[in-house]
C-alpha cells in the first residue's frame, strides 16, 4: 500500500501567524481567547471568542487580491503559503496534474455574506460588489491554493462542520493511497468570527461566556475561534525521492455517522471512528501515547468522548494522554481539525504534548489524563486526532512518527 | 460636469490596471490596458457607486449591451449619457 507522510505545515490562528508561534504558545499553555472586537460585538450576549489578532491583510495580500478573498481563504492562502515554503516542494511539469487540494470549511464566507446582506438589507442599497459570488462560496480557499500553487489534481471544498478538516485530511489520504495524487495541500481554515456568526451559536445556548474548560468539571460551553492550518501530504517515496524532511506518517483514518441525532453525541459513533482509525493504522491501542481530543467544553460532548475513548483503549487508557488545545484556540469550527493536528503533529516532532488549560476541577465522567493546564514533556510513537461534528459525523486521523 | 466625470472615470480605470491616471489616454481600450474581464466588471461596479447610475451592461454579452465599452473615451461619454438622462 502506498504510504502518505507529511512533509510541510502552515498556519495561522489565534495562538500565532505561523506555525513556529503556534507550537511555542501551545508548549507555554498560553490562550489566544479574548474581548471579541468587530462591529455590532456589543449586540451579542457572548462577547468572548479566539480572534487572529494583529492581522493587516495588507501586508500579504494586494487590494486586486483581496477583493476576491474573504477572510477565511485569505487565512487557507497564508498557511498554504507556508506549509509548501517549509515543505520545500515548488509544483510544475508533470507533478502538477497529481498534485491537488482538499479543504475543509465549514461557513465558507460567511463575513462576505453578513456585510453584502448589510448593505442590501440594513442600508437599504440595491448593488452589491460584483465578487460577493466568487468571495463567499465555500470552495472559495480551496481553488485559490489550487491557483497560487499550481496544483491542476483533484481539488474541491469538504463541508461537515466541525469534522470538516478531519474529513478533508482524511480524503487528501485516501486520494494519495488510491494512486490519483502524489501531492495533496490539505487542512482547512474558518472565519465565522462576525456578528452574524456568533449570533446564530448563541441561539443554541452552548457556548460559554468566560472561558473553555474542557474536562473541567465547572466546563460551561465552547468557544468559537477562526484561522487555518494547511499540510502538504506527499506519497512517501516521492518524499524520501526529493529528501523532504518528514515530520510525520499518516497512518490512518476512519469516518463514521451517528445516525441519531442532529446535535448530541454518540458515544457509539465516536467510539467505532476511533477503533476504526487505530486499524486503518493497524495500531494497538497501548501503541498510541496521545489524542488530540474534540473536547470542545460543553457538557455533552467531553462526557461522551472520554467514554469512547475508554470504551477503545481499556487498559490502554492508563498509559494515555488526551488535552483539548480548544482551550487556547477555540473552536475553529470547520477549521478545527486542522489547527489540531498541529498539536498532534508537535507531540511527535517536539516530544511535547499540548495542555487542557483552564482546567480547575476533576470531573468524574473524564477521568483521563488530560494533561491539565501545563505542556509536559513525552516521547510518543503514535497520536489521534478527534473530530465529532454536529450532525453526527465523526473523523479520526491517526499519525505515526516519521519512518 | 463633463471634466469631472472624465477624471472619475480615469481614476477608476487605471486604478483597476494599477496604472497612473495620467497614462490613461481617451483612445485606449480596456483590453490595452490589461484590464480583464473581472476587472471590468468592478470598473462598471466603481462607476455606478460614483455616479448613481445603473449601468446596462452583460458580462455574457457585452458586445451587445447599450453600454458601449470600446474605448475609455467611448466609456466618458456613455456614462455622460447616463448621467444627463438620470437628471432629465
Amino acid at each position: 500500500m502506498r504510504r502518505v507522510v507529511i512533509t510541510g505545515a502552515g498556519t495561522i490562528n489565534p495562538l500565532g501567524h505561523d506555525l513556529p508561534e503556534t507550537f511555542a504558545a501551545m508548549k507555554a499553555g498560553r490562550s489566544g481567547i479574548g474581548t471579541l472586537d468587530f462591529r455590532d460585538a456589543d449586540r451579542l450576549s457572548i462577547r468572548i471568542g479566539a480572534q487572529v489578532k494583529n492581522y493587516d491583510p495588507q501586508t500579504h495580500f494586494s487590494r486586486q487580491e483581496l477583493v476576491l478573498f474573504d477572510r477565511f481563504t485569505q487565512f487557507a492562502l497564508l498557511a498554504a503559503r507556508e506549509a509548501m515554503g517549509r515543505a520545500g516542494l515548488t509544483v510544475e511539469g508533470a507533478l502538477a496534474e497529481r498534485a491537488g487540494v482538499v479543504l475543509g470549511n465549514s461557513g465558507g464566507g460567511l463575513g462576505t455574506v453578513e456585510d453584502n446582506y448589510r448593505t442590501v438589507f440594513e442600508e437599504g442599497k440595491n448593488r452589491v460588489h460584483p465578487f460577493v459570488v466568487p468571495r463567499l462560496m465555500s470552495n472559495a480557499a480551496a481553488s485559490q491554493v489550487s491557483m497560487a500553487h499550481n496544483l491542476r489534481g483533484p481539488s474541491y471544498t469538504v463541508a461537515s462542520a466541525c469534522a470538516s478538516s478531519n474529513h478533508a485530511m482524511g480524503q487528501a489520504l485516501m486520494l494519495i493511497r488510491s494512486g490519483m495524487a502524489e501531492v495533496m495541500l490539505t487542512g482547512g481554515s474558518e472565519a465565522m468570527l462576525c456578528f452574524g456568526g456568533i449570533k446564530a451559536w448563541e441561539g443554541l445556548r452552548v457556548m460559554s461566556r468566560d472561558a473553555c474548560r474542557p474536562f473541567s468539571a465547572n466546563r460551561n460551553g465552547m468557544v468559537q475561534g477562526e484561522g487555518a492550518a494547511v499540510f502538504v501530504f506527499e506519497e512517501m517515496e516521492h518524499a524520501k525521492a526529493r529528501g523532504a524532511e518528514i515530520l510525520a506518517e499518516v497512518a490512518g483514518f476512519s469516518m463514521t455517522a451517528d445516525a441519531s441525532d442532529i446535535v448530541m453525541p454518540s458515544r457509539e459513533g465516536a467510539a467505532r471512528a476511533i477503533a476504526g482509525a487505530l486499524r486503518d493504522a493497524r495500531l494497538n491501542p497501548e501503541d498510541v501515547g496521545y489524542i488530540n481530543a474534540h473536547g470542545t467544553g460543553t457538557a455533552a460532548n467531553d462526557k461522551t468522548e472520554c467514554a469512547a475513548v475508554a470504551e477503545v483503549f481499556g487498559a490502554a487508557t492508563a498509559g494515555l494522554m488526551i488535552s483539548s488545545t480548544k482551550s487556547m484556540h477555540g473552536h475553529l469550527i470547520g477549521g478545527t481539525g486542522a489547527v489540531e493536528l498541529l498539536a498532534a503533529v508537535m507531540a511527535l516532532t517536539d516530544g511535547v504534548i499540548a495542555p487542557t488549560i483552564g482546567y480547575e476541577a476533576p470531573d468524574p465522567d473524564c477521568a483521563l489524563d488530560v494533561v491539565p493546564n501545563e505542556a509536559r514533556e513525552a516521547r510518543v510513537g503514535a497520536v489521534l486526532s478527534n473530530a465529532f461534528a454536529f450532525g453526527g459525523l465523526n473523523a479520526v486521523i491517526a499519525l505515526r512518527s516519521a519512518p | 460636469m463633463s471634466e469631472d466625470i472624465r477624471n472619475r472615470i480615469i481614476e477608476i480605470i487605471a486604478e483597476q490596471a494599477v496604472i497612473e491616471p495620467s497614462d490613461v489616454s481617451m483612445e485606449q481600450s480596456l483590453e490595452d490596458l490589461g484590464i480583464d474581464s473581472l476587472g471590468l466588471v468592478e470598473a462598471i461596479f466603481a462607476i455606478e457607486e460614483s455616479f448613481d447610475i445603473s449601468v446596462p451592461f452583460n458580462a455574457n454579452a457585452p458586445e451587445e449591451s447599450e453600454f458601449d465599452i470600446s474605448s475609455v473615451g467611448a466609456i466618458v461619454e456613455a456614462v455622460t449619457g447616463l448621467v444627463a438622462a438620470q437628471k432629465a
